[in-house]
């Protein structure tokens, strides 16, 4: 008996299945920088608002005109609600940036007594932290998820759907990677080291830990100066009182995004690389438990003539351009050229497409057709639900 | 016309630093200019920071470690070596090297110090990675740091993080000698520092003539040049050329191709020209004439930077090895300064004289030269 075909063709993804069941609390848009994550998030935000949700989109850091479109012309870290969305099935559309620093921020303020907040945002460890080191933004993405399911359902929060679109990491396994990142940290020794003198009022505290720690420390002391070190354990020990609550709610989070409700779209171009970092997420959301919706394949080569072959094509125009004929002829045989050109990169688009699929059978797909231009406003956002929705 | 690689903003650079929007293909450009310096000979390391393994994706071999490992051997002895720099192994190297601490290392392991400045200390991760950069651009043949022996690497290029990040990589070292105002750290920030915003630094950004990847480069390069940092090109890859000419694209634009005539032509060449056909070809001539405008807008955009625009070209079946190389062809002339003699970086592609007219640089009034704005060919 022959074997049956190891290639199985990838079933459809129903976007629309997706926004419209009201199970959905959570999409998560995650590929890697390039891809259009942001742009995938924002026209299902405004496709499943004018199907009638309860929308709030969360963007990273998308391009101005995008914002723009969405009516947001600052980074003030609120849910805005976006006018001139269709609202006639009952729905509405909330969309903010997330500013990270701020976020932090508040987490500091929300979580310490005043005194203390005051002293460490004053920090210049903890400033240097919440403005630039890798990672935060995606512990603070994280964070503002968290706040935006808890306060959803209430008048000033009316959302049922959060959509959120992910940071533009190093790599996409960084927004699943960053709570147990800070997990891990706070719960390591080293965290305790820097607490200990502090807690145990001196040095004295710092017995427990046993030899070595003063070769540690003094280390430390030698590679990063003084100073820094001092910086850090005021600034540690002072966040001491609400590591806690923050890597609970950073676990919450995380279980959050494992639960039914929440559905993950990765997103990718139809390129090598992008497929490739598709791969490794779509493999990570599974061995994790996360609840993958499907792939959007995005800007998927557009060709609308039909009725001739790439290689017809191009020994057609061929034949008009020796011909030496009329003004015409060569026009023709651009617009020949054009077209084969056209037929195969959707042909290797399609390829490389579909090389995912065999590598990930049973995994819905969606393909988004290229628009020529950026999104500037609500129509093409819409324009792109539409294609999201595959119609 | 010739373009003068001795005028260009990165004539004196030792360390080509290559950053670009996601999916611009910077990992490509990067590896390019690192074969292009290659081939005077020249001994070349290029790099990556972000554990992507996306050099050995492109060279086609196995995956980089955190050794310096030889990638591609050109003709009469150039070459290209390859590390992947990862911050963990780069602070234990750097700690051993400047403390001999022996035991102390392991126990800063154990101590979680070690994952604590590489993952969540504010910025020593990128300045291990720019500190190890550092050290392989002083390193001299002898294995000294310093004295007259000629340095190992006659160039470095960095496959760096995207536009987004690239200002703040880059200056990370002020920032963190802002942070430990004393103390060996402190003092080596300070000399990368001096590295990073002499000209012998130079950032080159890639791009696509594409809206959003366009608005990222000129806001990289605003925020490049206010870090006092050093911009070089502006590399525009995957451009592909019009296939219809300006008149012809004109008519495309506004729907006023001449159908009859085309169906016509089509029939001469023995294409039956069915309404589906035509129909199909007048609109992708629409989209294709609506695309080249948006692109040439980019273009202008782009050339009011005032930096040289080096555009390559959309190579037809992808990239792999050998496309590299023949990107790399296409670079010599920009990269390589007179008195070199540049010998190739393959052995004579058929290629290469096709595609060299679409490669051209735009040297501005920023060099300070006498050629003015005018585009000159390759």
């Amino acid at each position: 008996m022959s074997p049956g075909p190891v290639s199985v063709e990838a079933p459809a993804l129903d976007i629309d299945a997706l926004i419209d069941d009201p199970a959905t609390q959570i999409v998560v848009c995650c590929g890697s920088g390039g891809v259009g994550k942001t742009t995938t998030a924002a026209a299902l935000g405004l496709r499943a608002a004018e199907s009638g949700r309860k929308v709030v989109v969360l963007t990273i850091d998308p391009a101005r005109r995008l914002a723009q479109s969405l009516g947001l012309t600052e980074l003030d870290n609120t849910p805005r609600p976006v006018s001139d969305i269709d609202a006639s099935a009952g729905g509405s559309l909330h969309a903010m940036m997330l500013d990270m620093k701020r976020t932090f921020d508040e987490v500091v303020i929300a979580h310490s007594e005043p005194g203390k907040a005051e002293q460490i945002l004053a920090n210049p460890f903890y400033q240097a932290v919440s403005s630039s080191f890798a990672g935060t933004q995606e512990y603070m993405a994280m964070e503002k998820l968290g706040q935006l399911k808890a306060s959803a359902g209430t008048e000033a929060a009316p959302w049922d759907l959060i959509v959120v679109d992910t940071p533009p990491s190093r790599s996409a396994l960084d927004f699943l990677d960053a709570p147990n990142r800070l997990g891990s940290f706070l719960d390591g020794r080293f965290i305790r080291l820097l607490t200990a003198p502090a807690k145990a009022g001196g040095r004295a505290g710092l017995k427990v830990f046993g030899v070595g720690v003063q070769l540690v420390t003094s280390t430390m002391t030698k590679v990063l100066g003084g100073q820094m070190l001092a910086d850090v354990q005021t600034f540690v020990s002072a966040l001491d009182t609400m590591f806690g609550g923050f890597r609970e709610r950073a676990d919450a989070t995380y279980r959050l995004l494992s639960e039914h409700g929440t559905a993950f779209l990765v997103v990718a171009a139809p390129e090598r690389d992008a497929l490739r970092e598709a791969s490794y997420f779509v493999e990570r959301l599974d061995a994790d438990g996360m609840p993958l919706a499907g792939l959007v394949v995005n800007r998927i080569g557009r060709v609308s003539a039909t009725g001739v072959t790439p290689s017809r094509a191009l020994a057609a125009a061929e034949s008009l351009e020796e011909g030496g004929g009329p003004k015409s002829a060569s026009n023709a045989a651009g617009l020949l050229r054009l077209h084969a050109s056209l037929v195969r990169t959707a042909e290797r688009q399609r390829e490389l497409a579909d090389r995912f699929s065999r590598s990930h059978p049973g995994i819905p797909v969606v393909h988004v057709p290229a628009l020529g231009r950026d999104v500037h406003d609500l129509d093409g956002l819409r324009a792109i639900g539409h294609a999201l929705a595959g119609s | 016309m010739t373009t003068d690689p001795d005028a260009a903003p990165w004539a004196r650079a030792r360390l080509h630093v290559v950053t670009g929007k996601g999916g611009t293909g910077k990992t490509t450009v990067a590896s390019a200019i690192a074969l292009a310096l290659a081939s005077t000979p020249g001994h070349v390391l290029l790099t990556e920071v972000e554990g992507r393994q996306g050099i050995s994706q492109t060279f086609d071999v196995p995956p980089l470690g955190t050794e310096e490992t030889r990638i591609v051997r050109l003709p009469r002895g150039g070459e290209v070596v390859g590390l992947s720099i990862e911050p963990k192994a780069a602070l234990l190297e750097y700690l051993q090297l400047f403390y001999k601490l022996g035991r102390a290392g392991k126990l800063l392991e154990k101590f979680g110090a070690i994952d604590f400045a590489t993952t969540i200390a504010p910025g020593v991760r990128d300045v291990l990675l720019i500190g190890k950069i550092y050290e392989a651009n002083r390193r001299r043949r002898d294995g000294k740091h310093k004295g007259e022996a000629p340095p190992v690497y006659d160039g470095i290029v960095l496959d760096a993080p995207p536009t987004g990040r690239i200002g703040r990589f880059l200056s990370v070292n002020s920032e963190v000698a802002d942070l430990a105002r004393v103390g060996p750290i402190a003092s080596q920030a300070g000399s990368i520092t001096r590295l990073l915003e002499s000209r012998r630094t130079v950032v080159h950004v890639v791009t696509l003539l594409e809206e959003m990847p366009v608005q990222e480069t000129l806001e990289a390069i605003d925020e490049l040049r206010a870090k006092g940092l050093h911009p070089g090109a502006v590399i525009v890859n995957m451009v592909r050329e019009p296939l219809l000419d300006d008149t012809a694209l004109e008519q495309a634009r506004s729907g006023r191709l001449h159908k009859a005539s085309i169906r016509t032509q089509l029939g001469e060449a023995g294409v039956p020209a069915t309404p589906e056909l035509v129909d199909g070809l007048l609109e992708e001539a629409r989209d294709h004439a609506q695309r080249i405008d948006l692109e040439r807008q980019q273009l202008a955009l782009l050339e009011s930077t005032g930096l040289p625009i080096v555009s390559l070209p959309a190579l037809p079946g992808g990239v792999d090895s050998g496309s590299v190389r023949e990107l790399a062809d296409l670079l010599v002339p920009l990269f390589v300064r007179h008195g070199a003699t540049p010998v190739g970086t393959d052995l004579g592609s058929d290629l290469r004289t096709n595609v060299h007219t679409q490669v051209s640089a735009h040297v501005g009034a920023d060099v300070g030269t006498d050629v003015g704005t005018d585009r000159f060919e390759a």
